[in-house]
């Protein structure tokens, strides 16, 4: 009985141990990009273009990478999407007595999450350099869309593999066809969870640098098109990460706040739409 | 036999995987009359009901062999689309399960997808079921609220308004009232008795009080087989099988 509590104990603080070293270590990120970038940060920077070269001058700003990031990740976001979400209903309805199928397309796609992003970088080049592309928005969004899709699917997945099999049985008892039961039932089910997925994947396509290092090349002007190059944040990072100026290096801190920020902006925001939708999930 | 089968079922066999779950199943199920499925847990209730409304299709690795004909079709054996053979079957199962909507689109949610859209025809429809199953009264003012909000009593009402909207003409019952109180239960029990002039129903209890009060046909489960079935007056004051004499006398459950 003694041996019994203080096994309660222990594990209740090993716990709240772990639980304080990944918040604490999340909070020691976000303080230290503010406190470097935010001084660093100017409106100058939010509203311009950069002036003075590859290295990204002291002078101008970064808007050309914010909005060619969000251009890229909305793009790539909705490309996996359109893919994703069909896949995810009909491994979870359609193929819902072939579990083992569906196990072995879940074993695969955890192998795709697991391959580094600059191996699909590699390969989104490759395939540019077949059909002789150039570096453009276009072919970044491809290539990051692909990254992002087993990320995605699996997501959806996860959620999706939450319905329970009454659900399902009480919308066929009604004569819904599988289509229906998917868009009907299912999708209301798990509103919120899908736009979870979609936040993640969002979050993984605006964050990776590695994918997009060869196949959106890199430019300062806004992209007017998709055949354009454009300039990414996570890429802006990186260069002005690894220039010799201070000052430019100091910018870098400003870029990741102007990243985390977006993708504050962007769950915030999910989430307290997709609440609205929320009200009629059955709870089980 | 009382009355004309509306369901036949022969030879009907029924396996998951390596696991034989019903044997040689023959069972004719009376037309507007109440058919009862009595039988201890895990005897394969559950599993003919289900077989009923093909929703076994469900499962990986079932095998079913056999026949069961519903108006002149074998629905085992059929070419024919069986979202419209489930459209005749109304299904009520051990628990209910709302979908993830509004009260009102609960109930109109059969009608929508059979093609209804006509406002005012919807909410006359709506209405009319809703009164069926003895709900309207605790909801009229509030059909716009999730149906996840009602009690599970009413969320079994609603379940049966829902199923009713479909026009079926035979409701499938898995115990219905195994969720319930008193009440509601008996709310259920009469609501089925009234029913029958127009619906074939199968209910499927292991309440033996229950069966007494609702059933005219009863199949008595054991095991995956049918070890006896007939009108239920017959049955109830003269089982012929000692596994139903004990059963009756409560040596098993
Ligand atoms: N999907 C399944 N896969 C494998 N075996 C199953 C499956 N569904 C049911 N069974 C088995 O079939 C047998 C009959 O189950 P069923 O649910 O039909 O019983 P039941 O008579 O409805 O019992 P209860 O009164 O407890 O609901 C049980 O032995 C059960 O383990
Ligand atoms: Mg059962």
């Amino acid at each position: 009985m003694k041996f019994k509590k203080t096994e309660e104990t222990f594990f209740r603080w090993l716990m709240i141990l772990s639980t304080s070293v990944i918040v604490a270590g999340l909070l020691l990120i976000i303080s230290s990009i503010i406190y470097k970038g935010l001084p660093a940060l100017s409106w100058e920077m939010l509203s311009q273009t950069p002036k003075g070269g590859f290295y990204f001058g002291k002078e101008g700003g970064i808007l050309n990478a914010i909005i060619g990031s969000l251009y890229l990740s909305v793009g790539a976001t909705f490309l996996a999407l359109l893919i994703g979400l069909p896949v995810a209903l009909y491994m979870n309805i359609f193929l819902k007595k072939h579990n083992r199928i569906v196990n072995i397309i879940r074993f695969f796609l955890d192998l795709s999450w697991g391959i580094p992003s600059i191996v699909y970088g590699a390969f989104g080049f490759t395939m540019m350099i077949y059909f002789g592309l150039q570096s453009s928005l276009l072919a970044g969004m491809i290539t990051v869309s692909l990254f992002i899709i087993p990320i995605m699917i699996r997501a959806m997945d996860e959620v999706l593999k939450t319905v329970p099999i009454g659900l399902m049985e009480a919308s066929f008892s009604l004569g819904s066809t599988k289509s229906e039961t998917a868009f009907k039932v299912f999708l209301k089910q798990c509103f919120t969870g899908l736009v979870t997925a979609i936040l993640l994947s969002f979050g993984r396509a605006i964050g990776d640098a590695a994918s997009v290092l060869f196949t959106t090349g890199y430019t300062d002007n806004i992209p007017q098109s998709l055949g354009e190059p454009t300039a990414t944040l996570p890429l802006a990072i990186f260069f002005q990460l690894s220039s010799p100026i201070p000052e430019v290096k100091a910018r870098a801190y400003a870029s990741a706040l102007v990243l985390t920020v977006i993708i504050l902006i962007i769950s915030i925001s999910a989430r307290l739409l997709s609440k609205r939708y929320n009200k009629h999930k059955i709870k089980f | 036999m009382n009355g004309t089968p509306k369901i036949i079922i022969r030879n009907l066999n029924v396996s998951i995987g390596k696991q034989q779950i019903l044997r040689n199943i023959n069972v004719q199920v009376p037309e507007n009359k109440i058919t009862v499925l009595l039988g201890p847990s895990g005897c394969g209730k559950t599993t003919l009901l289900k077989t009923l409304n093909r929703l076994t299709d469900l499962y990986e690795d079932v095998n079913l062999k056999g026949s069961i004909i519903i108006d002149n079709e074998d629905i085992l054996n059929t070419n024919s689309d069986i979202t419209m053979l489930r459209k005749k079957m109304g299904l009520l199962s051990q628990r209910p399960y709302p979908l993830p909507m509004s009260i009102f689109d609960n109930v109109a949610y059969g009608l929508r997808i059979s093609g209804i859209r006509k406002k005012k025809i919807l909410q006359e429809k709506v209405r009319h079921y809703l009164e069926q199953a003895s709900l309207w009264d605790e909801v009229f003012d509030r059909l716009k609220d999730p149906a996840s909000k009602l009690s599970i009593g009413q969320q079994q009402r609603l379940c049966l308004a829902r199923g009713l909207a479909v026009d079926p003409e035979i409701i499938l019952a898995d115990e219905p009232t195994s969720a319930l109180d008193p009440i509601s239960s008996q709310a259920i029990e009469e609501k089925f008795m009234e029913l029958k002039q127009n619906y074939t129903i199968v209910v499927v209890t292991h309440i033996l009080r229950q069966a007494r009060r609702i059933a005219d046909h009863v199949v008595f489960m054991y095991l995956g087989d049918v070890i006896e079935q007939g009108p239920a007056a017959e049955i109830f004051s003269n089982p012929k099988m000692d596994r139903t004499k004990q059963y009756f006398k409560g040596a098993f459950n």
